[in-house]
């Protein structure tokens, strides 16, 4: 099991994923699925200026995400695999997704009928639905914007917990 | 701001920027909008793109950045890709600001690498002799 984080994070590669989740995860890949990064070979050489020396980027169309997943977990560099938001987790083959994968949101930034999960968390009816169909496919769905902070579960996300972090480890990141 | 001078945009996380922008006022006494500081405090990428098209001048323009990984820096490069006149340099400190703020009226690729130097020039080790 090669991949070491799924993530919902709409900057993708950018500081806070490869400096503090890099380092913590100890990752040398990062795999953004993504179609209009996937058609942009210009946006793909300015998101790679990111990345480690010692690692490397891949960027792949969502409707690769089937065989690109499976690759993954058959490779043993330890990669993060990040969506630049809920719909386009939602649209990955749901055969992608293996029992005991947890997905991880990130910064997802205020917008229209969107509300405050946490300060680095603002979800929408839409993304309340997607949050609930990848649970149905046995998605293990949680918020945590750095390794150092505490996880928000499910519950809590879908507006039915407490307003505390749940205090649940992830499995997976 | 003289006709033709470079504006300085520093984009930067949480209060940086105007930390920067306000020491480098308070050292040298320059004219407000010779810089102009942005946080990405809860500014997704294209609020971000946004902020910094909106700073701009009638002029040319340096988009000064963070970290290199970053977002803020991301969406400079996004905006400086549009935008005719524009570069952007990351790592940016005190130093290389000073120097910016008297040099505005120099050729902008040529400013770009005298800032570069100078932030460069700025960073020091000095580990003292034990015993």
């Amino acid at each position: 099991m090669a991949i070491a984080l799924l993530r919902v994070d709409e900057r993708l590669i950018h500081g806070q994923v490869v400096i503090a989740w890099g380092n913590h995860l100890r990752s040398r890949r990062y795999v953004v699925l993504d179609d209009d990064l996937a058609d942009s070979e210009w946006e793909q050489d300015l998101y790679r200026l990111a990345v480690p020396p010692k690692s490397e980027a891949r960027f792949h169309r969502v409707a690769e995400g089937l065989q690109v997943l499976r690759e993954l977990r058959q490779d043993p560099t330890t990669t993060v695999v990040l969506f630049r938001n809920l719909t386009a987790a939602m649209a990955v083959d749901p055969a992608a997704w293996e029992a005991g994968d947890a997905l991880n949101l990130g910064m997802l930034h205020h917008k229209e009928g969107s509300s405050a999960v946490r300060s680095y968390l603002y979800l929408d009816e839409g993304d309340r639905a997607a949050v609930k169909v990848l649970r149905e496919r046995g998605v293990r769905v949680y918020g945590r914007d750095l390794p150092s902070s505490s996880p928000v579960d499910a519950a809590e996300i879908l507006g039915n917990g407490s307003q505390s972090g749940s205090g649940e480890t992830p499995a997976r990141g | 701001m003289s006709e033709g001078e470079i504006r300085g945009i520093v984009v930067a996380h949480g209060a940086l920027a105007a930390n920067l922008v306000e020491a480098v006022r308070g050292i040298a006494g320059v004219e407000p909008d010779a810089l102009v500081p942005i946080s990405n405090e809860g500014l997704g990428r294209d609020a971000l793109c946004a902020s910094i098209r909106e700073a701009f001048g009638a002029g040319r323009q340096i988009v000064f950045t963070d970290l290199p990984s970053g977002s803020a820096h991301l969406a400079a490069m996004l905006v400086a890709r549009e935008s005719e006149g524009v570069a952007v340099v990351s790592g940016v400190n005190l130093p290389m600001l000073l120097d910016f703020v008297f040099k505005r009226a120099l050729g902008l690729d040529e400013l770009v690498l005298r800032v570069m130097e100078k932030g460069r020039n700025g960073i020091h080790g000095y580990r003292p002799p034990t015993g």
